[in-house]
Parts: C-alpha cells; structure tokens; sequence
C-alpha cells in the first residue's frame, strides 16, 4: 500500500529511496521492455534525457525509434501519437510542461477522448499525456498554470495526477497498460524529491483515491504536490488537537467516490486544497458532489483553499499571495472545525 | 480487364451519388439531423484514390465523408442508418453524418475539426512503419485546411519522420462560403511542398484515372520510400457547403461548366462509346435498388436504446 510506502518504513526491509524523476523512468523503461508497442516521443527526451531528466539513458537503451526527440509542434507530435494509438501502438507523449498542452489541447479533447464513442467502440487510443503541471519557483504567468480540470472535465479521458516516487512509478505503468488516453500530471518542484520505491514489479490501480493519513476530526482532500503541504499541515493540526485525515485523490477521473464520501462521512467536516482558481475548478465540483451525496453528515460548510483568482505574477513576493499558503489552509481548516 | 476497372470505378461513383441525393431528400424531409455535407461533384477523387490502395492502408478524411466510406467499400445500409442515427449505422448512430467508421476497411472516419486529421493520419502511418509493415496512410482535406496550423506541423513531421502518408487536398474553390483567392495568396495549393520540403503533384481531380495515376506513384514513393507526398486534386461540389447553405456566393455559370465535365457523366459516356452501354444501365439500377433498399432499411431499423447513452466513452 502506498499509505504504507509514505509513513511507515520502519517495520518493513530497508526500501531504497529514488528520486521522482527517476521513478517515472522507471516506468516507462519497465513498461517499454515488457511492450514492443510502447514508445516515448516529446521535446529534449532523447539526447537531453528529458527537460527535467526523467527520461535518463532511455534513448541509449531503446534508440531513437523508440525514444523520438520532437520538433517544438506539440499540436503535430500528440497528434501523430493519438493516430499510432489508433494503430495499435501505446505511445507515451511527454509535454515539458502542461502549459504547452494547450497547444495540443484540440487533439486531446476533440480527437483521443472522442474516437471511441463517435467509432462505437471500432477505434480505442490508448495514450499516455505525461509532464509537469502547475507552479514552480517564479516561472511567471504563462508556465505556472494548473490546468486538471481542463482534462478532468472531458469525458473519455483517464487524468491522474500522483504526488509520491512511489505513486508516480506505480499509477504511470498502469497508465500505459490502460486501454484508454490517459492525462497524467507530474511537478517541475518534486521531480527531485525522494521517497521509498521498492524494488520490482508493482501497479498503483487507477480509480483509487489513497488515505494518506488517518484521522477523526476532519478530512483534508487535495492531489499532486499539494500532498506534501497538506501532509505538513496536518502534523501541526496534530500538535493542536485536530485530528486530520488525508486523501490523496491520485486519480481525478474517475473520481473513487467511495473513500472521498466514506471519509468525509467519519469526520464530518471536510476541507479541500487545490491549486487551481476556484471558479469552475475541479474543488469545485469535488465540494458539489460531497454535498449533493451526503449533505446530512456534514457539520460545517466544505471549505476550498485555492489559487487567488489572477495570472501567476512573477515576483516571489506576489505568487506566495496567489498560492494556497499553510496559513489559508490552517485558516480554512479552524473555520470548519469551529 | 479494362471493363472490369470502367465498372468498378463507375459503380463506386454512382454509389456515392445516388446515395447523397437520397440523403439529401431525406434531409429536407428531417429524418437527417445536424450538418450534410454533401460529396457530389468531387466523387472522382475519393473513387480514382482509393481504386489504386490497398485494403490495408489506412484511410482517413475530414466531416465531407460520405464519399470516401463508399469508395472504400462500406455498406450504403449502415451509411444511411448513420445519417438517421439508428443503431444499425456504421458508428451506431454515435457518430452522424461528419463521423463516418468502417475499421474493417481501414476506414478512420470521418474528422470534424478542419486540419486535424492530418497528423492523426501521420501517426497511422507512422505506427505502420514502426511495425515494419508497407502499409501506408491517405488522408484527405478540403483547401480550407490549407491554413491551420495542424496542416503545416503534420507536413513538417511527415517530411522530418519520414512517414509514408499521402495528403489529398480536394480544392473545391471555396472555403465554406469563402473563395480561394481570399483564402490563399496562390491558386497552387501544392506548392506548399516545397517548404518542408516533400514530394507534390497536381491533379484534375474531375478524372478519375489522371487521380489513379497520380496517387498510385504517391503510393508506391510512400510504399518503398517511405516518402509523404502533397497533392492537390482540383474539382468541384455542386451544392452547397451544407444542406443549410444555397451557394448564392458563385455563378450558375461557375456550377455549369465544371457539371459539364461531370465524372460520372463522362465514365459513363465513355461506357456508353465502348459498346458497355447494356452493363452501364444495369449498374445504375442495381444502384437504384440498392439505395432505396439502404433507405428502407435504415428508415426501419431501431434508434439506439436511451439507456446505451454513455456506451462506449472508455474501453
């Protein structure tokens, strides 16, 4: 269990501890031994290894056949992806980063999530979207954008959005078994960040959410790199005598209801942290269907700790403001708990 | 041999004619929902292309699609249950008019978003290569295309890559509703080629076997080459861009001259010439009760059941 790989190493065998980035290699070599089909094409992925290393001596192993360098055309390179899909390869496309999707935004939404229904089932895409989503350090308006539910609003498409080496290395081999197009969104800040990865062979299931720490008081319900600060948050709501628990949703859709609703229907109170804008976010609707499935548990008002509504300014002063903070959530966390 | 050919091609034509007046008519009737956009007038490139491929390569076009899924062999039957959304069309009535699918033939639809089939197209192609097969790609267009920029990075990859695709404009001189000369700065639509660079050519597209000719040295350069070739096929649509749309943007005179050269006039005429006037008027009724059969049953058979709606969004 990867509750167990995050909090509780102690009883078990040493386990080594690697890098994300390199678990996602991982993957992605493992899955490319095991599958002739499965090839990774994106910008820098072969002789650069990866703008952010995570595809490291895979174009020396596999060649360039099967680990393709593109031309900047990230419309034209997804786009060939979702067509050699359709011819029964497993491609994994890599974005250096979610902001440049938009640009291929069209293909994903209107061609890979769409050909299974408009065929009737005569054409599947089985796809994999991966690269960095969100904010990192000051990268100014146009690469700090939190885009999930631009995908996660389309139905046909598999989003995923992991924080832990070990979540990562697991939910990504399935998402390139999966028969469907999958959206899976890593972090330029954690692709260094180390954690327990055993050895070997082993799947993350998508559709399953992950209760990353137990509690009585109140649930916390957050994905990808907000894991952490949520995580850092409720060891202090411990010290106050809160008793948080933390689900890490890991998959955005489909969405595991079950854990979210059998969580929130302990505790009874339930505050959500996301990076998004709140407006028409996926928060947003997370809040909706809490409220809609068991309004009668709940005994407080969702709260929702999201991104300011405002285009990442650059200044380092400013995107801390933008940002949802330890304090916003601390803040949301006592107003329900009042 | 040479019979053989004039009546397979000839057919094929007829086929996709006789089947877009009914859909037409069936149209105004409001059995048909949504956007029609009709074929007729340019059923000679769909028929001259697809006569010289392969049953394996793979065939892939935009939301005028009704031709090319006749010329590639699919059922007038499932065609028209398609067009009245019944469950007994070609996608099951999941797809309409602009999504036509026939995956046995290697038939990929039917794309409504202009451009974007092209490097999806590539991508066919590309995996075929990868699997080290000979198989190659067709992928049809409108010139309206021509100026996105999916056009330019499908031809900037296919050329860079290598990949054996074959890209068809069919330059019908309008844009919707829009002229060539305000869409584009030149009349030839090939000479696009050159910059990325691949192969091109230029074909009537109103001649059958000049578009043979043409796509079977793009096929064989894709086949042994694996070269990506542009075409553009000049020709024509008699109506308008959709049934909502009366054409009053160009002249009768415009619409008279090309229907002078008509494709299926001039086969048939020339049919008629080598003494095949006898099987000619065979086919077109065998097409007449094949149509109206296509009709019947599609008129007859079952929408799809309410409670399939979310059928077939994941695998």
């Amino acid at each position: 269990m990867s509750n167990a790989m995050l909090n509780d190493t102690q009883n078990q065998p040493a386990v080594r501890e690697i890098q994300i980035r390199d678990a996602l290699q991982e993957a992605m070599t493992e899955e490319m031994v095991r599958d002739e089909r499965v090839f990774l094409v994106g910008e820098e992925v072969g002789g650069y290894n990866g703008a952010y290393k995570c595809s490291r001596g895979m174009q020396e192993k596999f060649g360039s056949k099967r680990v393709i360098d593109a031309p900047i055309a990230e419309n034209g390179f997804a786009a060939i992806g979702i067509g050699a899909a359709m011819a029964g390869l497993r491609p994994i496309v890599e974005f250096m980063t979610f902001n440049f999707s938009l640009c291929a935004i069209d293909q994903i939404i209107n061609t890979a999530a769409k050909a299974r229904l408009m065929s009737a089932g005569q054409i599947s895409c089985p796809i994999v979207f991966r690269g960095a989503g969100g904010a990192a350090f000051q990268l100014g308006a146009q690469h700090a954008n939190s885009f999930e539910h631009f995908y996660a609003y389309t139905p046909g498409l598999i989003v995923l959005a992991p924080a832990t080496p070990y979540d990562m290395k697991g939910l990504l081999k399935s998402a390139i078994r999966d028969d469907n197009p999958v959206v899976f969104f890593e972090s330029e800040l954690t692709y260094g960040r180390r954690g327990p990865v055993p050895e070997g062979e082993y799947l993350v299931p998508i559709g399953k959410a992950d209760i990353k720490r137990e509690g009585t008081d109140v649930t916390l319900i957050t994905w990808s790199k907000n894991l952490f600060l949520t995580l850092e948050i409720a060891e202090q709501l411990a010290q106050e005598g809160i008793s948080a628990e933390v689900v890490d949703l890991l998959t955005l859709r489909p969405l595991d209801r079950e854990t979210v609703l059998n969580s929130v229907a302990k505790t009874h109170r339930c505050v959500i942290v996301q990076e998004q804008h709140e407006v028409a976010s996926y928060g947003a609707y997370l809040a909706h269907m809490i409220n809609s499935a068991i309004f009668d548990e709940l005994d407080a008002p969702i709260g929702l700790v999201s991104s300011l509504e405002a285009p990442m300014p650059y200044s380092k002063a400013l995107e801390v403001v933008i940002l949802p903070s330890k304090e916003r959530v601390l803040e949301a966390v006592r107003a329900v708990c009042a | 041999m040479e019979q053989e050919l004039l009546t397979d091609l000839y057919s094929k034509m007829q086929r996709i004619r006789r089947f877009e007046e009914e859909a037409a008519r069936l149209y105004t009737e409001k059995k048909i929902g949504g956007f029609l956009h009709l074929y007729i007038g340019q059923e000679a490139v769909a028929v001259g292309a697809l006569s010289v491929l392969k049953d394996e390569d793979y065939v892939m076009t935009a939301y005028r699609c009704h031709g090319h899924y006749i010329a590639r062999g699919g059922s007038t039957r499932a065609g028209m249950s398609e067009l009245l959304g019944k469950v007994t069309g070609c996608a099951k009535g999941r797809g309409g008019s602009m999504h036509f699918y026939d995956i046995e033939r290697r038939f990929m639809g039917g794309w409504g978003i202009v451009g974007a089939q092209l490097p999806v197209a590539a991508g066919l192609a590309f995996a075929e290569k990868y699997k080290g097969t000979d198989n190659i790609a067709i992928c049809f267009m409108g010139d309206g295309a021509i100026n996105i920029g999916s056009f330019h990075e499908a031809l900037a990859l296919a050329s860079l890559w290598k990949i054996p695709v074959i890209f068809v404009i069919e330059n019908n001189y309008f844009a919707m509703g829009t002229p060539l000369e305000k869409t584009a700065a030149t009349d030839d639509l090939s000479i696009r080629a050159l910059a990325y660079p691949m192969a091109r050519d230029t074909v009537d597209g109103h001649d059958v076997f000049a578009v043979r000719a043409c796509i079977h040295a793009a096929a064989k350069r894709a086949r042994e080459q694996h070269l990506p070739t542009l075409i553009e096929a000049k020709t024509y649509r008699y109506r308008g861009h959709s049934m909502a749309d009366p054409a009053k943007y160009r002249s009768q005179q415009d619409v008279d001259q090309w229907k002078s050269r008509d494709p299926i006039k001039v086969l048939g005429e020339k049919m008629d010439a080598l003494g095949m006037k006898a099987i000619r008027e065979q086919i077109d009724q065998a097409i007449e009760d094949e149509v109206q059969d296509a009709v019947r049953f599609a008129e007859e058979s079952p929408f799809p059941a309410p409670e399939t709606a979310l059928d077939y969004t994941y695998v």
